[in-house]
């Protein structure tokens, strides 16, 4: 990593004015997030507004149409195929599936990357794997194929996998959703925990308010392909702005309007009424 | 207008689907020498691609040689060539359908098998999960898929003509009479190592190739959705099966054209 010595408070992730498009509709229209070493910060936004692309968009998966991401100094969208997935050996990814292997068991989920990225032995793989395991509480799971897991489950191993190399970062792609209580409880637990025991960084992206905020440090908040707001999760928790009102109470309607956009009702109706008309 | 834009559409993206599959193609290539140091990956995939289809080979060519031997037979005795039998399933055979039955067959069996899975492997964002753990997924999972269609195909052609040789034999010879040494010798001489077999062979290694591409390419090309890997299946076996007919016309014609 070519990090200048004096910028150890330089944040481990800086995107400046991210412009991202999906044929003319634009997700990410002029986006700047700091995101600092040590903590956790949450990305959250309503569905729809891009924030798995903002993680494939931070792990190199996708080009921004404008703009720069920077991960610990590098600019990760002019580096070359190799350094980039050099990059990535320090950046861990929980997708939302989990995105295990299903032709292969849990333990040899977890020793994958270790495997694919190392030449150590058996034994010391063995204990590596079994330690992560131990970490998400599922130790005791190794032998089971990825169809025998619950969702929660399968996330836990996933995670095991992604902190298997001992990544700088881990990016959690809507980590809570779709989880029972007791897996979502369990989760809310790990990220914090994992965050402290590793020294990780981490970005959670989610929609679910009250676990999200519960646990970052950071908040942002996303619409419209605009950061609407930004900053210490106490201070957004707080905030006047109705958008972030709207976002965080969970109201149907405000500055995010509850209708997809269209043309408006009576026309739609009339129009209707004519073609019926026009068949009888 | 609307109609000649409609068209000029359909041309770009096909073009432009013909480019990602080259791109693909090369991609592939570029991890044949990382393979080549793991070659625990590659025989894993040639038992899945070859080893499993060895079973429907197997009987199809009986079956395909049995045919022969008794179309063959009625067409012969009117002759009173049916001595020559042998070296009509032979040729039959090796030239023609052990190729391209094989291959049909190894389309509807095996493509399709490696177009969901890669298709499936992309809807639950398992290739994504290996870029982000460092790991090029097409190197490590197209690869060696790839590479194992190229080594089969050829090995299941030949197994299939061997297999309807006997097929042919057992009708021929077995049912209706046909002089045992006649079939042989008759093969022996007749058929030629550089003229029928190896051409054979060319083929098909040219037909592996293609069928193998066009699944992993539809897979890995394919929209992630249940329905996008349905159509995608389809799509493998319906251009594996035009591609396959198209060039073995043109492979005919080059091969035994004068």
């Amino acid at each position: 990593m070519s990090q200048h010595p004096n910028d150890s408070n330089e944040p481990l992730v800086k995107i400046r004015g991210l412009r991202f498009y999906r044929r003319e509709r634009a997700i990410f229209d002029g986006v700047d997030i700091d995101i600092p070493k040590g903590l956790i910060t949450a990305i959250m936004g309503p569905s729809g507004t891009g924030k798995t692309t903002l993680l494939k968009l931070i792990g190199g998966q996708l080009r921004p149409d404008a703009g720069t991401i920077h991960v610990g100094g590098q600019d990760v969208h002019k580096l070359n195929n190799k350094d980039l997935y050099k990059l990535r050996m320090r950046m861990g990814m929980l997708f939302q599936s989990g995105a295990l292997l299903t032709d292969i068991n849990v333990f040899e989920n977890v020793a994958y990357p270790l495997r694919e990225h190392t030449q150590l032995p058996e034994s010391i793989i063995r204990k590596l794997v079994l330690m992560k395991l131990e970490a998400v509480g599922l130790r005791g799971a190794r032998d089971l194929m990825p169809s025998e897991l619950s969702g929660g489950m399968a996330r836990r191993v996933a995670l095991a996998r992604a902190i298997v190399l001992d990544p700088q970062m881990i990016m959690y792609d809507e980590p809570f959703t779709g989880q029972d209580p007791i897996s979502m409880g369990v989760l809310v637990q790990l990220i914090p925990r994992l965050n402290k025991a590793s020294r990780l960084t981490s970005i959670v992206v989610s929609h679910d308010v009250e676990e999200t905020a519960g646990i970052a440090d950071i908040i942002y908040v996303i619409s419209n392909g605009k950061v609407i707001a930004g900053g210490p999760s106490e201070q957004i928790a707080n905030s006047d702005s109705p958008w972030v009102r709207q976002f965080m109470d969970g109201l149907a309607d405000g500055p995010v309007p509850f209708h997809f956009p269209a043309k408006p009702l009576e026309a739609d109706m009339l129009e209707n009424a004519a073609a019926t008309g026009a068949i009888h | 207008m609307e109609q000649l834009a409609r068209l000029g559409r359909i041309g770009i993206s096909s073009l432009e689907r013909l480019g990602r599959g080259h791109l693909l193609l090369a991609h592939m290539f570029s991890g044949v020498t990382a393979l080549i140091m793991r070659p625990t990956l590659l025989i894993a995939q040639i038992h899945s691609v070859g080893v499993f289809s060895m079973l429907i080979i197997t009987i199809s060519g009986l079956f395909v040689g049995m045919v022969l031997g008794l179309q063959g037979y009625y067409i012969l005795s009117q002759f009173g060539a049916e001595e020559t039998l042998g070296v009509m399933v032979a040729a039959s055979l090796v030239r023609e359908l052990g190729p391209v039955v094989t291959a049909l067959l190894f389309a509807g069996r095996a493509g399709s098998a490696l177009t969901a899975e890669i298709g499936l492997m992309k809807a639950t964002e398992q290739l994504s999960g290996l870029e982000m753990m460092a790991v090029d997924p097409i190197k490590r999972i197209l690869t060696p898929r790839f590479m194992a269609g190229l080594i089969s195909m050829p090995l299941l052609a030949a197994l299939f003509s061997a297999i309807g040789v006997i097929g042919g034999h057992f009708v021929g010879v077995g049912l209706l009479g046909v002089d045992e040494g006649a079939y042989w010798s008759q093969m022996q001489s007749k058929i030629d190592l550089h003229e029928d077999i190896y051409n054979g062979v060319i083929k098909s290694i040219v037909f592996g190739f293609v069928c193998t591409w066009i699944a992993l390419f539809q897979g890995h090309d394919c929209i992630p959705t249940s329905e996008g890997v349905s159509r995608a299946t389809t799509r493998t076996v319906v251009h594996s099966a035009l591609a396959i007919l198209c060039l073995d016309f043109v492979l005919t014609a080059l091969m035994f054209g004068e």
